[in-house]
């Protein structure tokens, strides 16, 4: 009779987990095991989406052991606009360096990869969505200058929302303060290699990350200059599926390849080896 | 008929009624001049009054305003001999940037700038202004060809940001945004940028790269448009933002060309007519003509060696932070 009623119980038989055991893969939605995550490099073991890491892991995946050193650690953001939305952006800051365990989205400095110098800059999307302020654009230019005077291979790894809007008309600058950076590292004839991770828009791809000489991107990240949100709401149509992913981004000549985290240093080293140096 | 702003709803009415009385007058022998210039004279006090208290928000309405001056009224009223060139030679042609050489007061110069168009049929040509990745990429192109002539360029910059849109996402916004601010540090000769209405982020940027960059009073500059700001951060769960909001928004992210001129972007403000510079086109395009010769010449002094130096330096500067003492 009652052939389709419900199971009233079906809520209190789930089973409590204590939080952050399980993560939600962004990419296939599947609940996953967070340890299971954590030992693959944090790649769903599902769909190989790569989820999002901090500047730290990043450094400890690509860097020789002990072989990065910091530059530009004392900066720090101010409020040059006394920016005030719901809530102020010094706390917005303040929380920020809490949570993120990090004190800006930005860490730039020289590191031996598979034993070639290079100097990396990497931006970690935990930090305000990563964006870019003026911290963020003169850690990039520090490390693209260093990089200038001492030729040696430059390597940026992006993952960010865009420019940050608490720093209005100074965060738009730092486009330009970053792309003239490459135009002058370009003259040393050394290799930009640009890291594209989930996600990448706006002001940071629209300069130097679109700017590499090679350019390579993580399975799956979504990458692009408006968010899919505001072209959604501009055309008021929907995206096709698979729109500004990676492999969409390499399809239509975007980027040069797609490259698997395990073996991101190993490819990043052979692209040094390929095309640095004079011999 | 001009079109009038909300605020400016008290002026609007004395004015309609100064052109009433006109049509009455007209013809007939009836002595009202000595009434009409007293409501001329009131009108003016009172559009003075309106304006020396517009907020950023009001600024942005004007910098938007349907019948301000676009990129081709400067060049009909400033150059001769404009010679329109098009296409990126990649792709397609963009009519949301218009670029060419023109006879400038005798100097031959290149000439870019977005064009939004009048009237819908033409703003929808012309995608409102928004352009796809063939006009920065046209743009390119023509200031390259600048370069190679030894021409001066002169950049006017007005676009509510590039079109976000399947197809521009496609063909690669981001990489032309970027590729066009990387090359105009490399350019060896002058550029001079002039916000002439609205300075849509990246979208603008992507033509502001200047040795110069100036802004028309009224005109507008900012990170991100302060109704994307307020839908972004002053959505409270579901409500929707309003009017009040996008006051906020403007407010907040400093977009004027006051703003910009003492945050130390921009640097030279070009005043406008009482009003706005739709009130008297040939007016607002003079006081561009001055400020465009005086740069040309300053700039022409320079070496290209020093001119890129200083282009480097000018936005290397740009940022705002402070040192602390890392806690290890």
């Amino acid at each position: 009779m009652a052939w389709f009623k419900k199971d009233k119980d079906i809520t209190s038989k789930r089973v409590n987990v204590p939080e952050g055991l399980w993560v939600k893969c962004n990419s296939c939605k599947e609940i996953i095991y967070r340890q299971e995550v954590d030992k693959n490099l944090k790649i769903c073991p599902k769909c190989n989406y790569h989820f999002r890491i901090s500047a730290n892991e990043r450094i400890t995946l690509l860097a020789d052991e002990g072989s990065f050193v910091e530059i530009g650690i004392d900066l720090a953001s101010v409020d040059p606009l006394n920016f005030k939305d719901q809530k102020l952006y010094k706390d917005r800051l303040k929380d920020a360096r809490e949570k993120s365990n990090t004190n800006e989205a930005a860490t730039a400095g020289p590191a031996l990869i598979n034993g070639h110098p290079a100097i990396l800059v990497v931006l970690d999307f935990s930090f305000m969505g990563g964006s870019m302020g003026s911290v963020v654009g003169e850690k990039f230019i520090m490390a693209a200058e260093k990089a200038t005077k001492e030729k040696l291979p430059l390597i940026s790894i992006a993952s960010s929302g865009g420019a940050r809007m608490q720093e209005g008309i100074i965060s738009l600058m730092q486009m330009a303060k970053t792309s003239a950076a490459i135009s002058r590292f370009k003259k040393t004839k050394m290799p930009y290699i640009s890291v594209l991770c989930d996600p990448t828009f706006g002001g940071v791809s629209a300069s130097f990350a679109m700017l590499g000489d090679m350019i390579i991107a993580e399975p799956k990240s979504l990458i692009g200059f408006a968010g899919p949100r505001v072209i959604e709401q501009t055309i008021k149509q929907q995206l096709p599926d698979g729109f500004q992913t990676a492999e969409f981004l390499l399809q239509h000549g975007m980027i040069d390849m797609i490259v698997n985290r395990k073996e991101l240093k190993q490819t990043i080293a052979n692209l040094i080896s390929l095309t640095a140096g004079n011999k | 008929m001009h079109y009038y702003l909300d605020f400016e709803k008290p002026v609007a009415e004395l004015e309609n009624k100064i052109e009433e009385l006109r049509r009455l007058a007209d013809g007939k022998d009836m002595n009202i001049t000595t009434e009409i210039k007293k409501l001329e004279n009131k009108a003016r006090d009172l559009r003075a009054d309106i304006f020396s208290k517009i907020t950023p928000w009001q600024k942005t309405q004007i910098a938007r305003h349907p019948e301000r001056p676009y990129t081709l009224d400067y060049i009909e009223l400033m150059t001769k001999d404009f010679v329109e060139l098009h296409g990126d030679r990649k792709f397609s042609d963009d009519p949301a940037i218009v670029a060419g050489f023109a006879n400038f007061q005798g100097i031959p110069v290149a000439i870019i700038g977005h064009q939004k168009g009048r009237g819908t049929k033409e703003r929808i040509e012309r995608n409102f202004g928004q352009p796809h990745p063939e006009g920065y990429r046209k743009a390119l192109r023509v200031m390259k060809l600048a370069e190679k002539f030894g021409k001066p360029i002169i950049t006017l910059i007005d676009t509510p940001g590039a079109y976000p849109g399947i197809e521009a996402e496609e063909r690669g916004q981001s990489e032309a945004i970027a590729s066009n601010l990387m090359e105009m540090f490399q350019l060896r000769t002058p550029i001079i940028a002039v916000i002439i209405g609205e300075g849509g982020s990246g979208g603008a940027l992507a033509l502001a790269v200047g040795d110069k960059v100036m802004m028309f009073e009224h005109s507008v500059y900012s990170v991100i448009s302060p109704e994307g700001c307020a839908a972004i951060l002053w959505k409270k769960n579901n409500s929707q933002v309003g009017k009040g909001e996008y006051e906020k928004a403007a407010e907040a992210l400093k977009m004027t060309s006051a703003d910009l001129l003492n945050l130390g972007i921009i640097d030279e403000i070009i005043p406008e007519p009482l009003g706005g510079a739709h009130r008297s086109k040939e007016e607002t395009a003079e006081a561009l003509e001055a400020v465009l010769l005086r740069s040309i010449d300053e700039l022409r002094e320079k070496s290209f060696d020093e001119l890129l130096e200083e282009r480097y330096n000018k936005f290397r500067i740009i940022g705002k932070l402070e040192e602390v003492e890392q806690q290890p």
